[in-house]
């Protein structure tokens, strides 16, 4: 390791490379320069994409923030430990957890070492491991879950879920609040915990697409896209250009959907329902166009390894035409009322606020990040098929509150329904899928979603099957953002500012 | 720029709302073998409904969302979601029924006062979903709890949540 480096991959550059990883490169290390390697990121600004395991080694995901490279390093794991990555990266701390969890590997040294994912409650702990153990079946052996502790004078705690009053994924929250004000947010998180990584191993990929596209309903198109082409990587095929066209068409409408029902669902969480009809009308256009075109309201299954599950004709294209003409001026109207109503800033106008420091700690992507001065946004870090040859601006907010949060998916709305435009404008002919070969490799993908950057690695075996898949949802890093957004905000704020950041539940309990 | 102008064009055009499906034949039948007519009698024609996200992808809440918005309008048949089970006739449950999830479910049944149906909610509590065989999903809900009506879909549309809704009004 040449110790002085401060670009990435000429710092990983001595170690041993893995040939068959594709796009970037996979750098296999021992657990001395891993060790070294984790001391360099306290110095060096390379955000963490993600971290997750195999039976026997650990792969981390990096981004040099500066020279914009990507690399995976992996260190082996020995005798059940590796050394933590959670002290210099705090995103790590979840993820540590999880692979404990899951996987049995125990981060050395790590932050916190508490239980995540597992609940007491499965069958197996440490179902990936190479020796499970069984769980004793009675529920009341599960160990009772240590809050972190809060001390002070007048403080009282007010515990929340796992299940919410409104129509929300299960997780639960632990408020201690001083009077109104909440002195620290803790959520506890792995309700919805399945298992899809387990379920995935073995599968072809156009079987495992179906569970990809899973991860989280709301992010069909998204994960099913970072799962695709991750699986197209380590296979080294490319999709034909009609597909990667037709799939960002899908990948917009997916945006405008989403941010249309989160902006008038922050307002409705304020009491201001207007928004929350207005916008939930136009999110059902968008629903019943995606159905009339793609087949399905949410476009579930339509992105597959390979390419898409069916072509557009002339008629279709022309719904979408209308769908956007009809959206862009109502849209317009509504982001004036927005912007007019003294009520909605009272309410969210420094609101939950995060500071650009920490979301630049977290390299929380999204929304959360660029509404804190955070750009990074896949589609243009790393442009994939079709983005590098498409225009938009990337919307940039410094505030940091649910306000600006709010202003950046307004922004986003416009930008992607002109995004839809030129797509349709420029849509190549051509066949909208290839056969995925019987071939191996390891693959990743970062592809943008609503919620911000998704990346998703594929390893294939030598008959093409799934031998192992991470995907990592962009709320793993902005969960805990939202802890430090809340803090010394009033309880009565929590909708909004929670609303604000979106998370998913289903995509990081997995 | 304030509201009122949208507003005054809305009341001006017709209603974005659009007529309810009918109640579905299968859910009728289904319902019929499960739910005593004194219980029907004593629910009438208002349901409070309480959802339960089991292990869902997320996908049928969106979904049982879309059921309030502008064009669905659930309300005017006498179906609203509702914050506590304890203030609910209906519990609809989604998702696979996540091992860690099983005890909270559990609970909100118990809290949810008798008569009440018990409604499973996509196909993933119908037992037909993707998850089956993962190692923290128990299977379908029938596995744990006693079901009064099975919404099949993936997610079910709006129309389907509403057709088999109607089921427990029009039975």
């Amino acid at each position: 390791m040449s110790a002085m480096a401060d670009d990435l991959l000429t710092y990983l550059a001595p170690a041993t490379i893995v040939t068959w990883h594709r796009p970037c490169t996979r750098f296999e290390l021992d657990q001395p320069a891993w060790r070294q390697l984790v001391m360099q990121m306290e110095q060096a600004d390379w955000s963490l994409l993600a971290l997750w395991a195999d039976p026997d080694w650990i792969h981390m995901a990096l981004r040099d923030e500066v020279e914009g490279g990507v690399a995976v390093a992996s260190c082996p794991v020995v005798d059940g430990a590796y050394p933590a990555v959670s002290p210099v990266r705090p995103g790590a701390i979840r993820l540590e957890r999880a692979i404990r969890d899951l996987w049995g590997h125990r981060a050395e040294g790590a932050v916190d070492t508490r239980p995540w994912l597992d609940h007491g409650r499965w069958p197996d702990r440490q179902p990936f491991s190479a020796q499970p153990v069984a769980t004793p079946p009675d529920a009341a052996t599960a160990e009772p879950y240590p809050f972190l502790p809060v001390t002070g004078d007048g403080l009282h705690q007010v515990p929340v879920g796992p299940i919410h009053a409104g129509i929300i994924e299960p997780g639960h929250f632990r408020f201690t609040a001083n009077g109104e004000t909440v002195v620290r947010l803790e959520a506890r998180l792995g309700w919805v915990h399945k298992g899809i990584e387990g379920l995935m191993q073995g599968q072809m990929p156009a079987d495992a697409a179906r569970l990809a596209c899973r991860i989280s309903g709301d992010s069909a198109v998204a994960h099913s896209l970072a799962f695709a082409r991750a699986a197209e990587a380590a296979a080294d095929i490319r999709p034909p250009p009609r597909a990667d066209w037709l799939r960002a068409v899908m990948a917009e409408l997916e945006r405008i959907a989403n941010h249309l029902g989160d902006i008038g669902a922050v307002c409705n969480d304020v009491a201001f329902a207007f928004m929350h009809a207005e916008c939930g009308g136009l999110r059902e256009l968008c629903l019943r166009a995606a159905a009339d075109c793609f087949g399905h309201r949410l476009m579930f299954d339509q992105v597959v390894p390979g390419g898409i599950a069916s072509d557009i004709d002339a008629d279709r294209v022309g719904i979408l035409r209308r769908l956007v003409h009809g959206i862009r001026p109502q849209f317009r109207r509504l982001v004036d009322v927005y912007d007019g109503q003294a009520s909605l800033a009272d309410r969210l106008v420094g609101t939950g606020t995060v500071s650009p420091g920490l979301v630049h700690r977290f390299a929380a992507g999204g929304y959360v990040g660029r509404a804190a001065l955070r750009a990074v946004d896949a589609r243009k870090a790393a442009p994939y098929p079709p983005y590098d040859k498409l225009d938009w601006p990337i919307p940039l907010f410094g505030e940091g509150d649910v306000n600006a949060r709010v202003w950046v998916r307004i922004r986003e709305v416009e930008a992607s329904l002109d995004l839809i435009d030129q797509l349709l404008d420029g849509l190549p002919s051509g066949p909208v899928a290839t056969a995925m070969p019987a071939r191996g490799g390891e693959g990743l993908a970062l592809v943008e979603g609503f919620r911000g950057e998704i990346m998703t690695w594929v390893r294939l075996d030598h008959a093409g099957r799934v031998a192992r898949c991470h995907p990592r949802d962009p709320s793993w890093f902005q969960w805990p953002l939202l802890e430090a957004a809340i803090e010394g905000n009033i309880i009565a704020d929590f909708p909004a500012c929670n609303k604000s950041f979106n998370c998913s539940y289903a995509g990081v309990d997995l | 720029m304030s509201q009122w102008p949208i507003t005054l064009r809305r009341l001006l055009t017709p209603s974005l709302t659009e007529a309810a499906p009918p109640a579905s034949a299968e859910g009728i039948a289904a319902l019929a073998a499960s739910v005593e007519a004194a219980a029907k009698k004593r629910l009438g024609r208002s349901l409070a409904l309480r959802a339960v996200d089991a292990g869902s992808c997320n996908g049928c809440e969106l979904e049982l969302h879309a059921l309030a918005n502008v064009f669905h309008d659930l309300e005017r048949l006498g179906l609203k979601f509702v914050a506590s089970p304890r203030h609910a006739d209906v519990l609809l449950v989604t998702g696979p029924i996540a091992a860690n999830m099983r005890e909270a479910l559990h609970r909100a049944i118990d809290a949810t006062p008798d008569p009440k149906w018990v409604v499973a909610v996509g196909s993933c509590a119908a037992g037909q979903g993707v998850f089956a065989g993962a190692h923290g999903v128990v299977g379908a809900l029938s596995a744990v709890a006693p079901v009064d009506l099975v919404i099949p879909g993936c997610p079910p549309t709006p129309a389907q949540l509403l057709g088999g809704l109607r089921c427990l009004l029009d039975s």
